[in-house]
């Protein structure tokens, strides 16, 4: 397992090579001109000249990206075409926010949706099958923002329970922390819980249809045992490539969730990074959003041969 | 089959435990008297005099200090001068400073300082470098006083020097004022009413001010921007808010205090709550306007620049721009409706549309009926995303061939600076919007200025307007000077150098805890106390 772990870390090193030079030449290609929006509406197409050439960027295409990824080999992101601050500290300050709102909605979903989605394929047919498949379908159709709305509306402005906005690190206290997270990730949750349920509810019900599970049953083992001594470990690997997916979507994919709540996150970032044309932020960010991709990617390889050794095989 | 050791239940337990610890963050520090303001735009960038965005010019009047300022009345009034004096000849001007001014760090302020300031705003801002161009010296005369001469009688310096917005000529420590004017300062040192805490900063998202306890305030009550500038809160916290519902939200929530410029459309939502106030102000509003590409057909002639502006209809326009009569008026003035300059002359064909004139101007042109392309920022509503279609009808009825192309603002902010054809890139019309704070005389409204390549984005090019715009800048006898802005804006109209669309007013939005916002051009924080939550 050792090797296959290094081969597929080997692997990621043209992987990202390919990401950097991708980006690298698309956002040179794109319209817009990060020297324009420093300078602001009333600049003269002179004072634009003046700004672009400071920021290196009246520079031939391939010198920027041999000095770009000359920097980043050395661990330097360089600093913000906009702010002049530098990009890794942007970058750190924005990644609590998101690890936070994508570990809590991950742990939901988990939480929610495989008891509910074992529920409905035990029950299979059955009206709360019906029901958890209606719950489902209107689940990953309602967009995430009405969802947000309405929760806002009921929890926040009716009854006043929770804040509208904002985001508080734990140092200002758990609660406070937590309060802040409830709302975006309930909103964030429910399509991803409409999802997993699906899946783990059409792969127990795969399972269910083996020949082990009616050995078991022939042997007189009770329901409990047969789903979750045999039918969930073995519909494991399935489930595990959603929750991968889904972890990968989440970083940098909860825009709208991080704009309606407020929440100063990676996503946010880079779509704010992305309007601005502040270069250097994007090209980080896109970096680190494969670098997560294949970490994770990595993770749940990794986690298949425990849930199911024959793969190790 | 092999038991397997996966356990979920165990597994989200750790993670419960493990994520509160990893999520260990610097926390944000509480204060009994905080202003939270959502601001027009999120603070990205700490240079007022690299760029023009309001935000930053807002940030400006936050930290820093100006030597000179206009009260409510229009009137010049030293801010952080104790007086001035002229000679004789009317072409020296010496400045002297006030007691006690301190930056931030502690070290007091200096002739020096000031001088290298105004050098690096004068190589940026329009006027200033109208004043760069009339000035034969700037001499240190001690630590507090310096002087500045002029190779012709003229005032300019405290026209320029006073002007509100942008660009503010904000005073800065010589260390910061000596960095090239391409290059944007990063520093946050100056000397005004609030400190601004740099760890706080988050750009795109929070910027944190505190009372500057070792400002020495002028004593007279505020006015407009001049006068006493008392701080009577402990910090002030700008936060971003992408989503204006949110906002809305927020603020009837109690969660935040202030919204600098509530959305037009979300004003019902505010309009009956009873702990929000609602103040309109003309003084922030605006002037969205038309710019056309003098360099490129069919706009290089001046009867096709005319046909345009007499195809446009303001009212029409500016209902899809604001929407609500109570926030807008049509208003043919170049220099606004009711500002010192206010002049209509020459827009008579503006503010209503008059097709069958368009058409017949059209005709004299010999207008081929090539697509003129006008570049729609469908993301920015106040700078064209809710108005340009209707732009385009009216010129098509006045005889047009329109291809609107819609595309981000920022792709608008870099097209528009392209002197190329059409076919290349280039573009025949753009439009945004300029504060009613920089529109006010013809040397601050960078829209008339027309000296071909080096004016702005359109590049008009009329010798007569710029011989004008001179000797505006050399006299300083009121009368003349509204003779000479008259005299523009018949010039500037005849040219079409800007088509003027209308004027709006800005509507902050404010819990009824906050009393003492002042009615100023800019936005500012001073004299504004807290009571309660």
């Amino acid at each position: 397992m050792f090797s296959a772990i290094l081969k597929r870390l080997a692997a990621t090193i043209p992987v990202l090579l390919v990401v950097a030079i991708v980006i690298f030449s698309v956002l040179r290609l794109t319209p817009g001109d990060p020297a324009a929006i420093v300078a602001g509406d009333g600049a003269t197409v002179q004072q634009i000249e003046q700004i672009r050439h400071h920021m290196g960027l009246d520079q031939p295409i391939p010198v920027q990206f041999y000095r770009w990824i000359g920097d980043v080999m050395q661990g330097d992101f360089g600093t913000s075409l906009i702010s002049g601050l530098p990009v890794k500290d942007m970058i750190l300050d924005r990644m609590g926010p998101t690890i936070a709102i994508t570990l809590y909605t991950v742990l939901y979903t988990i939480l929610i949706s495989i008891p509910i989605g074992i529920l409905s394929a035990w029950r299979r047919g059955k009206a709360v099958d019906k029901a958890v498949t209606a719950a489902s379908v209107l689940g990953f159709s309602v967009p995430v923002f009405i969802t947000a709305y309405l929760l806002i509306f009921l929890f926040s402005m009716v009854l006043g329970w929770l804040p509208v906005q904002g985001y508080r690190p734990l140092s200002a206290g758990i609660w406070e922390h937590i309060r802040h997270m409830i709302l975006p990730v309930a909103s964030l949750g429910t399509i991803y819980i409409a999802l997993l349920t699906r899946f783990v509810r059409s792969s127990i019900i795969d399972t269910l249809n083996e020949d082990y599970i009616r050995t078991a049953r022939a042997k007189g083992l009770n329901e409990r045992s047969i789903l979750m001594r045999h039918a969930l470990p073995n519909a494991a690997v399935p489930i595990l490539t959603i929750i991968g997916l889904t972890i990968t979507m989440l970083i940098g994919g909860v825009v709208v969730t991080e704009s309606v709540f407020n929440i100063p996150g990676l996503g946010r970032l880079v779509v704010e990074a992305i309007l601005a044309k502040d270069f250097t932020i994007i090209q980080a960010l896109i970096i680190l959003f494969s670098v997560v991709d294949i970490v994770v990617n990595l993770v749940v390889d990794i986690l298949y041969r425990f849930v199911d050794p024959r793969i190790d095989s | 089959m092999k038991r397997s050791s996966f356990n979920f239940p165990k597994l989200t337990g750790s993670l419960f435990i493990a994520i509160p610890l990893m999520l260990s963050t610097p926390g944000l520090a509480t204060a009994e008297t905080t202003i939270t303001a959502v601001m027009q735009a999120p603070l990205r960038s700490l240079d007022p005099v690299i760029t023009t965005a309001y935000v930053i010019r807002n940030y400006g009047y936050m930290i820093y200090d100006t030597l000179l300022s206009v009260d409510a009345e229009g009137k010049i009034q030293p801010q952080m001068l104790e007086k001035w004096e002229v000679s004789p000849d009317g072409k020296t001007y010496t400045f002297t400073l006030r007691d006690g001014l301190k930056w931030h760090d502690g070290k007091p302020v200096t002739s020096t300082d000031c001088i290298a300031s105004i050098e690096r705003w004068s190589t940026q801002d329009k006027m200033g470098q109208i004043t760069k161009d009339l000035t034969a010296s700037i001499d240190r005369i001690d630590d507090k006083s310096f002087s500045m001469t002029f190779t012709t009688a003229t005032n300019i310096v405290l026209r320029a020097l006073s002007k509100p917005s942008s660009l503010a000529a904000f005073m800065m420590p010589e260390s910061v004022a000596k960095t090239p004017p391409a290059q944007a300062i990063t520093e946050a040192v100056g000397s005004g009413p609030f400190k601004f805490v740099m760890d706080q900063y988050k750009p795109g998202v929070n910027a944190l001010f505190v009372k500057n306890t070792e400002y020495v305030s002028r004593a007279e009550p505020p006015s407009g921007m001049a006068g006493g500038r008392v701080v009577k809160v402990d910090k002030v916290r700008w936060v971003a808010m992408p989503d204006a519902m949110t906002g809305i939200n927020a603020i009837k929530n109690g969660e935040i205090d202030y919204i600098e410029q509530a959305p037009y459309d979300l004003l019902p939502l505010l309009e009956g709550d009873g702990e929000i106030n609602l103040i309109v102000s003309k003084l922030q509003g605006g002037q969205p306007i038309m710019r056309l590409n003098h360099l490129l057909p069919p706009f290089n002639n001046k009867l096709a620049r005319q046909a345009a502006m007499a195809a446009i209809d303001q009212e029409q326009i500016m209902q899809a721009d604001i929407g609500n009569p109570k926030y807008y008026s049509t208003c043919g003035a170049l220099f606004g409706c009711n500002t010192t300059y206010a002049s209509t002359v020459g827009s008579e064909d503006l503010v209503k549309a008059n097709p069958e004139k368009s058409k017949a101007l059209l005709k004299e042109a010999g207008y081929d009926g090539t697509p003129i392309v006008i570049m729609h920022p469908t993301d920015f509503a106040n700078a064209g995303g809710s108005f340009v279609p209707v732009i385009a009808q009216q010129l098509r009825q006045g005889g047009f061939t329109v291809d609107v192309q819609a595309m981000d603002w920022q792709t608008v902010v870099t097209r528009r600076a392209s002197q190329k054809p059409v076919s290349e890139g280039g573009w025949n019309i753009f439009t945004t919007y300029l504060s009613l704070a920089d529109i006010s005389d013809p040397l601050s409204n960078y829209s008339v200025a027309a000296n071909g390549k080096g004016a702005w984005f359109g590049w008009p090019d009329s010798p007569e307007i710029e011989k004008l715009r001179q000797n505006f800048a050399t006299t300083d006898n009121d009368k003349e000077l509204k003779s000479l802005a008259e005299q523009v804006q018949k010039l500037a109209m005849d040219d079409v150098a800007v088509v003027p669309l209308g004027e709006f007013s800005v509507v902050a939005a404010a819990r009824k805890s906050l009393t003492g916002i002042l009615n100023a051009p800019v936005p500012v924080f001073w004299n504004i106390e807290k009571t309660g939550k």
